[in-house]
């Protein structure tokens, strides 16, 4: 009797000293792909940024080293109390560990709020405001793909050197909107041009050519679009049909993305200069991964930069996991390891994480190619120029990141 | 703010075209509902239907705008018929609200499958090269095709009216939902009139497609974003009233354009503001019959 009953003892030791192994070896990692799945930004992030986790997390290796990883998806249909309740039921339902993508940066802010104050993580590829890396940055956040000062620093400094002095905005009338068109405006003043005056559109919206007659009165040298998606490839196909390219305008487009371009066709958009920092057709890997990325793609699409950013923001969250030994489910504490770590990967190369949360890398100036330079069909960009990464991004001690101030 | 006179009589000229769109689907809406009873959301849905049918007769037959003028609504309204015969049909008789839900559901479903298969930047169609281009006319630069919009949907809206309201098959019809059995009586294929009036609704908004694919991007949501819109724009001018639905369509798209001149802010709400006026004023439509 007395055997059993210290047998018994030893065995709830034993499972209790499991467990706590268990506990400590804890190697299940759940993340939540949050995105527009069927608006004017779907396309861009939506299924496939889901598919490029998925990509993440099957390259990782991980999962043959004894991880579990979960990813789901969610759509936050463009609304703020939309994107927060969803985020919120992640973490205290679904026990999510990480939010990737978060296009729309209205939405990108309100879950920037909810994952600092659930000690998650937050790897932001979608969303461009700046305010994530500077006023709103927060411990939990890595902010990859791209921002509106990186926008403003390369595609307007270059319209204004080539003498588009004069600027004239059409704004998507929230967050985003407001963010790029700050950005650009300091930067074309800083270069000695100036902004004569703007207009303000709702988010979606179908018909500019009112707005288009407002910017061809102005007499502004340049037409800064600080929209996106849909509203951005409107924009362009109705300027071209209003002929402000043969009144000497020019278009500024701040934020264009391949899924864009495809949509404006490139009778319309040749010529077009802007910014990203990722094109499939850079190098061998990039290469690489979008033709396997591509052949998962409904309608054979290759990533968008979005899409590249939650792939690659994965694959570094997925080493810092490595290098912790098992998933400490501490988001502050991921986060650190992530920027403690150099970046490398495929897709983004070398790089690094600043203290504020900002991903670093270099940013590439793309002109649209002529129809008959197309070989392929989703042969769009040619490179015309490269901003070199330390001085791609708001230099950090320029940055207003609560976080620098120690 | 100083008025601009020649700023403003711009603004006026883009709120028609766009107008022209508004008053072509509430068009096609108000003949649905005035001989059929059916509140048909799927509007939008067939409005892109017709877009991208453009789209394939170009890129896949070869076939221009022109004839696509005509084939994509022929081929949508078809489309519209068989949904009337095989669904619609079995609740004629039974409350709006069954159809308005069933339509609804087709509606999600079109867009689901397009969505699907096309994503949701949508396909660029070029504007067919007879009207490219624009002409300077002192306060604004018009481009030609807006201007063909314009004229084109006006002529269309009228033939419209003019066939139901002038015409004696028009009469039939009306007579046929006013009291169906007698008209039966008489030998009339009431039904049969009934599945071409529905055709006749769901072409008209295919044509609005057709016509929409060279300004709009071809987007499997076009008809979502803009069917709200356009059931205010039906609301206020009276559910069921042809030339009441033709008006209020034109003066909609000049108020809004309006709007975007004055404070572009509330370019997308203001339609809905006047449809909250007009209900509490006059819940039946400024030219519209009781319900």
């Amino acid at each position: 009797m007395r055997n059993t009953i210290s047998a018994a003892l030893l065995g709830t030791a034993l499972s209790l000293a499991m467990a706590g192994i268990a506990m400590a070896q804890d190697k299940t990692v759940k993340i939540g792909s949050l995105s527009d799945q069927s608006g004017l930004y779907a396309d861009l992030g939506g299924p496939g940024s889901t598919l490029a986790a998925q990509m993440a997390a099957e390259d990782s290796g991980l999962m043959a080293k004894g991880w579990k990883i979960d990813i789901i998806s969610g759509d936050h249909q463009n609304k703020p109390d939309i994107g927060s309740n969803i985020a919120r039921q992640w973490f205290d339902v679904d026990k999510v560990d990480t939010i990737v993508d978060v296009p729309n940066s209205g939405v990108a802010l309100a879950v920037n709020n909810i994952v600092k104050e659930k000690n998650g993580v937050y790897i932001n590829s979608g969303a461009a405001t700046s305010d994530l890396t500077n006023a709103q940055c927060s411990p939990n956040t890595v902010h990859w793909t791209y921002d509106t000062y990186m926008l403003a620093h390369s595609t307007g400094q270059a319209m204004v050197k080539a003498g588009g002095d004069s600027w004239f905005f059409l704004t998507a009338d929230y967050a985003f909107g407001a963010a790029l068109e700050r950005d650009t405006t300091e930067v074309v003043k800083a270069s000695g041009g100036k902004v004569v005056g703007g207009v303000k559109h709702p988010l979606n919206t179908a018909d500019f050519s009112s707005f288009l007659l407002q910017a061809q009165s102005s007499k502004a040298k340049v037409i800064g679009l600080a929209n996106a998606g849909g509203d951005t490839t409107n924009s362009i196909k109705q300027a071209a049909e209003f002929g402000i390219a043969k009144g000497g305008q020019k278009l500024a487009a701040l934020l264009l993305f391949i899924t864009d371009v495809k949509a404006i066709g490139l009778e319309t958009a040749q010529g077009l200069s802007f910014t990203e920092t990722f094109y499939w057709d850079l190098n061998d890997k990039t290469r690489d991964f979008s033709k396997k990325f591509a052949a998962r793609m409904k309608n054979g699409a290759p990533p968008s930069m979005v899409q590249a950013g939650v792939y690659a923001g994965l694959i570094h969250y997925f080493k810092a996991l490595e290098a912790l030994g098992s998933n400490p489910h501490d988001g502050a504490k991921i986060v650190a390891k992530m920027k403690e770590l150099p970046t490398d990967d495929p897709l983004f190369g070398q790089g690094k994480i600043e203290a504020n949360g900002r991903k670093i890398h270099p940013g590439y100036l793309f002109e649209v190619k002529k129809p008959s330079e197309s070989k392929a069909p989703w042969d769009f960009y040619k490179l015309a120029g490269t901003v070199p990464a330390d001085q791609a991004f708001t230099p950090i001690e320029k940055s207003t990141c609560a976080l620098l101030k120690k | 703010m100083s008025i601009n006179l020649q700023a403003l009589s711009a603004q006026l000229l883009v709120g028609l075209i766009n107008g022209s769109f508004y008053a072509l689907l509430s068009l096609g809406l108000a003949v649905i509902f005035g001989m059929l009873n059916i509140i048909n959301f799927a509007h939008g849905a067939v409005y892109m239907m017709g877009a991208f049918a453009a789209y394939f007769l170009l890129n896949i037959a070869g076939i221009g705008y022109w004839p696509a003028l005509i084939l994509a609504p022929l081929a949508v309204g078809l489309f519209g018929m068989v949904m009337e015969r095989t669904m619609l049909k079995w609740i004629a008789n039974l409350d709006h609200l069954y159809g308005l839900l069933l339509t609804f559901g087709l509606a999600l479903i079109i867009q689901g499958v397009f969505q699907n298969y096309f994503g949701s930047s949508g396909l660029p169609y070029a504007i067919p090269d007879a009207l490219k281009g624009g002409m300077n006319l002192g306060f604004m630069f018009l481009p030609i095709y807006r201007g063909w919009v314009v004229i084109f949907s006006l002529v269309i809206c009228i033939a419209t009216w003019f066939l139901i309201e002038r015409t004696r098959l028009g009469a039939y019809l009306r007579a046929a939902t006013e009291n169906p059995t007698l008209v039966r009586a008489f030998g009339i294929n009431v039904p049969l009139m009934i599945t071409l009036t529905y055709g006749l609704g769901v072409g008209l908004a295919a044509l609005a497609g057709v016509l929409s694919a060279p300004i709009n991007q071809v987007r499997p949501l076009m008809g979502a974003d803009l069917i709200i819109v356009v059931f205010a724009v039906v609301v206020i001018g009276g559910m069921g009233s042809i030339m009441g639905s033709i008006i209020t369509g034109f003066a909609l798209g000049i108020i809004e354009g309006l709007t975007k001149y004055f404070y572009p802010e509330a370019s997308n709400t203001v339609v809905f503001v006047l449809m909250v006026l007009v209900l509490l004023v006059k819940p039946s439509g400024l030219t519209g019959r009781a319900a």
